[in-house]
């Protein structure tokens, strides 16, 4: 009954979220030029989709006169460069302006920020001085940027699109868990979002933090293991829909979500645990010298792992995604467009899938490492 | 990208594949040998996929 | 790996570790507390209860149990009673049989004795008749003699003949 009533909504909910996917390409419509200028065209658009920026912008589009048009609202900016500076991203208009703040002149360049002088001079410093180089691969020309800027890059502490995006995203969770919370002083059963979501925190409890950490010592975790099991889940599936913002595709912020495990795998750890890394019992004592660096390695290659592999799946999804939905507009005749969009709505659901499922690795992974910390003596 | 690299991570993504794909396997014959202990057989599948996996991220990124 | 170094934004790091760590420890005080809390008040209320009914169901079986047996031994009671009620009435019916029979043959003792003692007083009144009588007769034979001798003998032998003991 539950499970029919699940599975009527999550089709519900892929119909929707295909159906966003294939509207977020109504940009790539605009261009009119050949067939290579449009496959650099989607390249460069998959690039900038995969990057973090510095305005939120929905979409943009070429008018008749050939304009660039950009729909979105501007991010503040915030810089540590001898003294704090702060200023809206509207300055840099989209990368073609020098903003000028406090006699500092600073460009965008790559939607990273460069301090330049007044002209917004890059200086490159790059691939043997070349701005780019080109070379063959996977059997096509491909022109490869390769430019290095060398100008100085100050503190970029800005409200990106992302962090706009992480912030809304902590704050929908906190109004949904929130208001779930409140709920449970009214009645023990859960009401109204709480039957969707406490199957889900049971879930957690019961199927990733008891059987890893241990019936007497799970409850500690809990917390971290909830918060970063819908934070992922959430942030994932939002990435899918057409704002498409991608925030684990971005290293900086599985690395925090790793670095936030490997510290709480450290400071939490038993006296077990340490003797396990540093003098592995049950081991003749030249196994236990080479045996030491090893572990002591493995306890930072296991949040490295988790990093890369929530990081790589999410952004390898995208690419794909992303290509193939290009491909619709490369093809334009109709058996091409068609199978691509097939094709397209296919990973779209496994996207969903591995939305969640990276979710669960991540929160499984973590409660595994936390187990290992904690485990007692059994020797 | 140069042609070593490319063989390189070709070669990177057959190993993975290989190793996940064994895993897959012999836990679907584990759990077909024991449905009761399926459970278990899943989490220990996804653990040892994953690091694998991250083995494999990890090698890729590298070439 | 260059391009994943190239690509770390310290900005962007830095925002989702506050971010992060914020958004914890304010579901863990506001969200996951309640929530877990409440979820396990529930869990264990939902035990206590069945545990509630488990030890409800066994003392009901005790109550049966106890009741059987009180209701045993008010039957064995009853027994008792109708037993002892049933002796007594048998030994008062056969008090009074033994005391019937006493009184009677105690009156009937009297009986015979009173009739012993009239027969005997009876007997004795007639032995006075019977000796006045023989004194009349006697007296009316001598007056017989008086006159005639041979008349005197005829009224002895008539008279003696008329007389019956009895």
């Amino acid at each position: 009954m539950r499970n029919s009533f699940f599975s009527k909504k999550l089709v519900a909910v892929i119909f929707l979220i295909a159906g966003f996917v294939s509207a977020q390409n109504h940009e790539g419509e605009e261009v009119e030029t050949g067939a290579h200028d449009l496959k650099t065209e989607i390249k460069e658009y998959i690039d900038h989709h995969l990057l973090d920026s510095h305005d939120f912008n929905l979409f943009s589009y070429t008018t008749d006169e050939g304009e660039h048009k950009y729909v979105g609202f501007p991010l503040p900016v915030i810089l540590w460069d001898n003294g704090l500076k702060v200023f809206l991203s509207s300055e840099f208009e989209h990368g073609e302006a020098v903003a000028e703040v406090d006699g500092n002149y600073y460009k965008l360049y790559h939607n990273k920020i460069y301090k330049t002088d007044a002209q917004g001079t890059i200086n490159y410093g790059g691939h043997q001085g070349e701005e780019t180089h080109e070379e063959e691969a996977f059997g096509e020309h491909l022109v490869v940027d390769d430019t290095h800027p060398t100008n100085e890059k100050p503190l970029d502490l800005s409200i990106t699109k992302n962090v706009v995006f992480i912030a809304a995203v902590a704050l929908l969770m906190f109004l949904m868990f929130r208001s779930m919370a409140k709920r449970y002083q009214k009645s023990t059963m859960p009401t109204g979002l709480g039957r969707f979501l406490e199957p889900l925190v049971l879930f957690v409890r019961d199927e990733i933090a008891i059987p890893n950490i241990g019936e007497h010592k799970y409850k500690r975790y809990m917390s971290y293991l909830l918060t970063v099991f819908f934070f992922v889940w959430i942030i994932n599936l939002l990435g899918l829909t057409p704002l498409g913002v991608n925030v684990t595709n971005n290293i900086a912020v599985t690395f925090a979500l790793a670095m936030i495990t490997y510290l709480i795998t450290t400071f939490t750890g038993n006296k077990n645990y340490w003797k396990h890394i540093f003098w592995m019992p049950g081991v003749p004592v030249p196994m236990k010298i080479i045996l030491a660096p090893i572990e002591l390695l493995g306890t930072f290659i296991k949040p490295f792992s988790l990093m890369i592999r929530l990081y790589a799946n999410i952004t390898a999804g995208h690419v794909v995604l992303m290509s193939i939905i290009g491909l619709m507009f490369i093809f334009k005749n109709w058996i091409g467009s068609p199978l691509s969009f097939l094709l397209a709505f296919a990973l779209s659901l496994l996207e969903l899938l591995v939305a969640a499922l990276q979710a669960y690795i991540f929160t499984m992974l973590s409660a595994l490492y936390f187990g290992m910390a904690v485990e007692e003596d059994h020797h | 990208m140069t042609i070593p690299d490319i063989v390189g991570a070709g070669l990177i993504v057959i190993g993975a594949g290989l190793g996940i794909g064994r895993i897959g396997g012999q836990a679907m014959e584990a759990i077909a040998r024991q449905p009761e202990a399926s459970g278990k057989i899943q989490t220990a599948m996804l653990i040892a996929a994953a690091l694998i996996e991250g083995i494999g991220f990890a090698a890729l990124f590298a070439a | 790996m260059e391009k994943l170094l190239e690509e770390f934004s310290l900005g962007l790091f830095v925002w989702q570790l506050l971010l992060f760590v914020g958004l914890l420890l304010l579901l863990r005080k506001y969200a996951w507390k309640p929530i877990l809390g409440a979820v396990e008040k529930r869990e264990e209320g939902i035990k206590e209860a069945l545990e509630a009914a488990e030890a409800a169901k066994k003392e009901m079986q005790n109550v049966t149990a106890d009741s059987e047996k009180l209701l045993k031994e008010a039957r064995a009671e009853r027994d008792a009673l109708l037993k002892e009620a049933r002796e007594i009435k048998e030994g008062i019916i056969s008090e009074a049989k033994e005391q019937a029979q006493a009184e009677g043959d105690k009156i009937i003792k009297q009986a015979q004795a009173t009739i012993e003692s009239e027969k005997k007083a009876a007997v004795a009144d007639i032995k006075a008749q019977v000796a006045n009588l023989s004194i009349e007769i006697a007296e009316k034979v001598i007056k017989e003699e008086l006159s005639d001798k041979g008349k005197q003998q005829k009224l002895v032998e008539s008279m003696l003949s008329d007389i019956k003991l009895n």
